[in-house]
Formats: C-alpha cells, structure tokens, sequence
C-alpha cells in the first residue's frame, strides 16, 4: 500500500515521453487574454476577479513597490489554477513537487532582497536589530534575525509543497479507507462525510495561494518600502 | 502536379500531398511568424470549443481529466472489479 500511496506524485511520462511540461502549461489555455471591449463570459468573470485581487493585493505598496504588480498577479493566478486544476482525478499536480516551489521561491526572494540592499542599504541591514534590545543580546539577536532571514525562502517553498501534498494523500488515504469499508455499512456514511468536508476544506488550497503571495509580498514590502 | 491556384496562399487542408514539400517550406519561420502562427491555431481551438453557450470550459476540463488517465492506467489496472486480484 506504500508505494501505491505516492504514485500519484511521480513526474507524469506517457510511453516515456515526460509531459509535464505539458502539464505545467495547461492552465494558461484556460486564461484567455481580453481583447475586446466586452469579452465573453469567462474572459469578463477573470477581468473582474483579477482586477479585484491586484486592487487589494497592492493598496499597501507605494510606487516602487507596484512595478511588481504584474508578476504578483501571475504568481497568484499561476499557483491558484494549477492547485485547483489538481483537485480533479487522476491530474498531477506539480505545485507537488518541491524542486518546482524551491524555483518559484528563491528566485523572488531574492529579488525582494536584492532591491532592498541596492536602493535602501542602510534600512535593509537595519532589519537585523530590533528596536530597544538590550546591549549585550546585540551579536546573538543578529545572528538570529540572519537565519531567519535565510529561511524565508524555504519556508515559502516547503509550506506549499506539504500542504499540497498532504492534503492529496488524504484525500487518497480517506477515499480507499471508504471503499474498504463499503462491505461493513453505517460506518461508510460517517467516512464519506469525512471526504466531503475534507475536500471542501482542500478546495480552500486557494486560500494556500493566497498565503503564498501573501507572505511573499510582506516580504517584498518590508524590505523595499519601510 | 500542378494547381490552378499558387501554392503559397492555400490553406493546410487545401494543399495536395505532392505539393506538402513546398507548402511547408514556404511558411516563414521567423519568430514572429511561429508566435502568429500558435495564436490563430489557439483562437481557433478557442472558438470553436470554449466560446459555445453549451460545454465551453467544463468540455476542455473533462477531456483534460481523460487525458490525465493514461499514464496512471498501468498503476490503476489491479483496482479492476474481478473475484481474484
């Protein structure tokens, strides 16, 4: 049963041939870009939710800040279709894989504290010391504000890995322990409502996304704006 | 074999098998030529499947769900209802 458990993670080849790129570029059919005035229906109901996200994504940011609106955007809108997308059966999801998160999160990461250290040097090196700590908790506070730092980006990458990934394998877990019990009844209706309300809850992966660019933009506003 | 129309203004479907060579040498290669060339075949995939009042998304999300099935048949074959696994 193990191995039967993560063989839905592997990395998709069909006859050998890898399609997961093809995966991966899926969701971009599913985001047609407006060009006219007044689009169809889909086009108009993606108009309209982007519009609202990017208004309260970057109210707090000042005008540097909102040169990154259009990579936020697509960050947000990337992660959140290829989570829901692998809510269907048998899909793969590569926001599973952590070599795709650990991709995703460096680059930006490092971009939040490259901006940061070029035009706000001083500011961003003061992010180090809090305010009012004692004297001698100096050198020990800095050390552990570094790592901290540090972790960001893994942070950002193992959360939404594990919680991708758990929330698949529970849903694989629950569904066979369903089936199982299909032979031993009354037991089965109190499971299938476990499965239910399981993957109403896993729908609210949105909500992962949302934290996702969420504490990537936190990030990117500490350390340009302050 | 030649045609009474020029080659180089005949649609895919229009061209005969003997003429294909020329066909598919003539079309321009350039990058903007191959990036002109995927956005008339998406609009034409758009239209035709995901601008209709009936199916629209849903259709591509199940063919989609469907094509996800292949590479998992080897490890789903053993859930087959049968007496004897």
């Amino acid at each position: 049963m193990n191995e039967s458990l993560f063989t839905s993670f592997i990395t998709p080849t069909m006859m050998g041939i890898p399609i997961v790129v093809l995966i991966i570029m899926f969701p971009s059919i599913l985001f047609p870009s407006p060009s006219r005035l007044v689009n169809n229906r889909l086009v108009s109901i993606q108009q309209w939710l982007v519009r609202l996200t990017s208004k309260q994504m970057l109210s707090i940011h000042n005008h540097k800040g909102q040169t990154w609106a259009l990579m936020l955007m697509s960050l947000i809108l990337f992660i959140g279709s290829t989570n829901l997308l692998g809510l269907l059966p048998h899909s793969f999801t590569p926001t599973t894989q952590l070599s795709m998160n650990l991709g995703m999160a460096i680059p930006l990461w490092t971009g939040t504290v490259a901006i940061g250290l070029r035009y706000k040097t001083k500011a961003s090196l003061a992010h180090f010391l809090p305010q009012g700590t004692p004297f001698p908790l100096i050198p020990m506070l800095v050390i552990i504000e570094t790592i901290s730092l540090f972790i960001q980006p893994m942070a950002l990458a193992v959360r939404l890995t594990a919680n991708i990934t758990a929330g698949h394998l529970l849903i694989h877990l629950i569904g066979g322990a369903t089936l199982a019990l299909t032979s031993i009844s009354t037991i089965t209706a109190l499971i299938t409502f476990t499965i239910l309300v399981l993957l109403t809850i896993l729908e609210f992966a949105v909500a992962l996304i949302q934290a996702y660019v969420f504490t990537l933009l936190v990030s990117l506003y500490l350390h340009d704006n302050t | 074999m030649a045609s009474v129309v020029p080659v180089k203004e005949k649609k895919l479907m229009d061209v005969k098998l003997g003429e294909l060579p020329s066909w598919i040498l003539m079309r321009d290669f350039t990058p903007k030529g191959t990036a002109g060339a995927f956005q008339r075949g998406y609009y034409r995939y758009h239209n035709k499947y995901v601008n209709e009042k009936r199916g629209g998304v849903a259709m591509v999300l199940a063919a989609y769900m469907l094509f996800n099935y292949c590479p998992c048949y080897k490890e789903l074959k053993h859930q087959r209802l049968c007496k004897y696994h």
